[in-house]
């Protein structure tokens, strides 16, 4: 019992301190960044498209939209395929493709993200500029690349959701003269939603903070994107480009832009975990 | 994600910092820390090579980081010498000991295929501030300009603001590239393309302009006929260690000079 009592209370420090490097952590990264963002003022922060560091104009506006389109670019592209997959190894493919495809996937994850960035400059790129024109470097292959990378994080926490609905819907469905396909849009998506909402946003999240990959093949442009071809750079290529070099107000301002994709990244952890949170406490009522 | 990588950083720096230390413990009597720009720094891994061939016992300990870096890295005494591939700031000269080891072309360089063989510094200018966007508009044939820059904080982009820009702002919409391969990789692959590099660097594979009636060669820069030239120096804080000094008499004796040259540097003097 003693022993007991001690055992946790070992634990008890091991898990607080793996939080309060967390927690030092975010705290070291808001004192760096949060004054120089009320120095400029916020709106002029986020919201100008100005940033030119060495004449003292941080605007990150176009980071921000250069994110938002690459993220919801391959959050479209993660979507089209991670569903189609999550789907078919569910539902339709027979047993042994399912266990040769579901590690191949899971293969994906494991691939350091250079790689990806270096494939995508290599083939997607010169692709991209021959067959569509502009530079090439772009939102179309940034979104292309994050797509394909995000693609086994959604694909497992899908599957996990198709997985969970109970055999009873679908046995039901089918026992009403439903077809397979009807079953899948009409009962399996719909009683599943909750969990691939929570599994789209996850994968927006790991899009969203990926860095070395993007920097590969996004173009880096401080401009505003107009077209799926035009290059964007991201909040983190942003600082990832200009880390080494930064000193004074400019490190402030790459610690400012941190602090930007450390809310944006809780929140869409947080809407995740809400999301799927609210399908659990659905089904202990039902 | 983010946070868990900023971690990593966080990890990364404490090791290097670790290791630096641990480097300047032994370090004390016959090995030299240099860190710094990433333009420099191949060639001074080429100079450690030979150093440590003719003085044995002695170690030279290379590493990139960038121009800014490792003039903080001597500020802090982590660093023995930084490398530094602009000219220094009139409050860094008042800081710092600057040791002139070699000059670098920063050569103006397109795609293979495109015709235009040179350019006037005003035209250059207007190319990468946006207002000249098509490439009929300097000699060359119909087509959109896409400028490529380094990125903000380079050494080679610092140099080429001053030499070329002047006031005028590198257009936003131009594509970042952080290194020097990565600029060659890109105007190899890109008709349209225009960017800047070390001279050093440039190969065979892309084209460089003449700029103002000079082509980008030694010989040019030597005679001062070519005047895109940024120096390449080395930094200390008041005078350098016994060992620090040895390997820069190294560096600029005739067989360190000719070393660079032979590495597609122009010699010091």
């Amino acid at each position: 019992m003693k022993r007991d009592r001690l055992i946790g209370a070992v634990l008890l420090v091991v898990a607080l301190s793996a939080i309060s490097g967390l927690a030092l952590i975010a705290a070291f990264i808001f004192r760096e960044g949060v004054p120089i963002i009320l120095r400029v003022g916020a709106g002029q922060f986020f919201l100008s498209t100005d940033w030119e560091p060495s004449l003292g104009h941080f605007g990150i506006l176009s980071m921000l939209g250069g994110s938002l389109a690459v993220t919801l670019g391959a959050a479209v592209i993660g979507i089209v395929f991670s569903l189609g997959l999550a789907i078919v190894l569910t539902q339709f493919a027979p047993p042994g493709l399912a266990a040769a495809l579901k590690p191949a996937i899971e293969l994906l994850a494991g691939i350091p993200s250079v790689v990806y960035g270096f494939v995508g400059v290599v083939t997607l790129v010169p692709l991209i500029r021959h067959a569509l024109g502009g530079p090439g470097l772009s939102v179309l292959a940034a979104s292309i690349v994050l797509g394909i990378m995000i693609l086994p994080t959604i694909t497992s926490i899908a599957i996990d959701a198709l997985q969970a609905v109970p055999r009873s819907y679908v046995e039901g469905s089918i026992a009403l003269g439903a077809t397979r396909w009807q079953t899948v849009t009409m009962v399996l998506l719909r009683a599943a939603r909750s969990g691939i909402v929570a599994a789209v946003i996850l994968g927006m999240g790991r899009a969203i903070g990926e860095t070395m990959a993007v920097i590969m093949v996004a173009g880096n442009a401080l401009a505003l994107p107009h077209s799926l071809l035009d290059p964007v750079r991201t909040l983190t290529s942003n600082i990832a480009l200009e880390m080494g070099y930064a000193s004074g107000d400019h490190r402030q301002a790459l610690f400012a832009t941190g602090v930007t994709l450390f809310v944006i990244i809780t929140l869409l952890n947080t809407a995740a975990l809400a999301v799927s949170r609210r399908r659990a406490g659905r089904r202990r009522v039902g | 994600m983010a946070n868990t990588r900023f971690a990593f950083r966080a990890l990364g720096v404490t090791i290097a910092a670790v290791l630096i230390c641990a480097g300047c413990g032994k370090a004390s009597g016959r090995s030299v820390s240099l860190l710094g720009s990433t333009s420099i720094q191949p060639f001074a891994e080429v100079l450690a090579e030979q150093y440590t061939k003719k003085n044995p016992g002695h170690f030279v300990e290379v590493q990139g980081g960038g121009s800014t870096a490792g003039l903080q890295a001597v500020d802090n005494g982590l660093a023995d010498i930084g490398m530094c591939s602009r000219e220094l700031t009139a409050e860094e000269t008042r800081q710092f000991t600057r040791i002139l080891i070699a000059r670098d072309g920063l050569a103006i360089v397109v795609n293979a295929d495109n015709r235009v063989a040179k350019l006037s510094i005003e035209k250059i200018r207007a190319l990468f501030a946006g207002r000249l966007t098509n490439w009929r508009e300097v000699g060359g044939q119909d087509g959109p300009v896409r400028p490529i820059t380094r990125e903000e904080g380079s050494g080679t982009r610092e140099s080429f603001v001053r030499l070329v820009m002047g006031k005028e702002r590198i257009s936003r919409r131009a594509l970042t590239q952080e290194s020097n391969g990565a600029v060659k990789e890109l105007v190899k692959g890109d008709p349209a393309a225009i960017g800047y590099m070390s001279l050093g660097l440039v190969g065979k594979e892309i084209g460089a302009v003449a700029v103002e009636g000079a082509q980008p060669t030694t010989d040019n820069v030597l005679a001062g006929r070519y005047t895109l030239v940024r120096p390449l120096l080395f930094v200390s804080k008041g005078a350098a260690s016994p060992a620090a000094q040895s390997f820069v008499d190294f560096v600029l004796s005739p067989a360190g000079q000719r070393l660079l040259e032979k590495e597609g540097l122009v010699r010091a003097r």
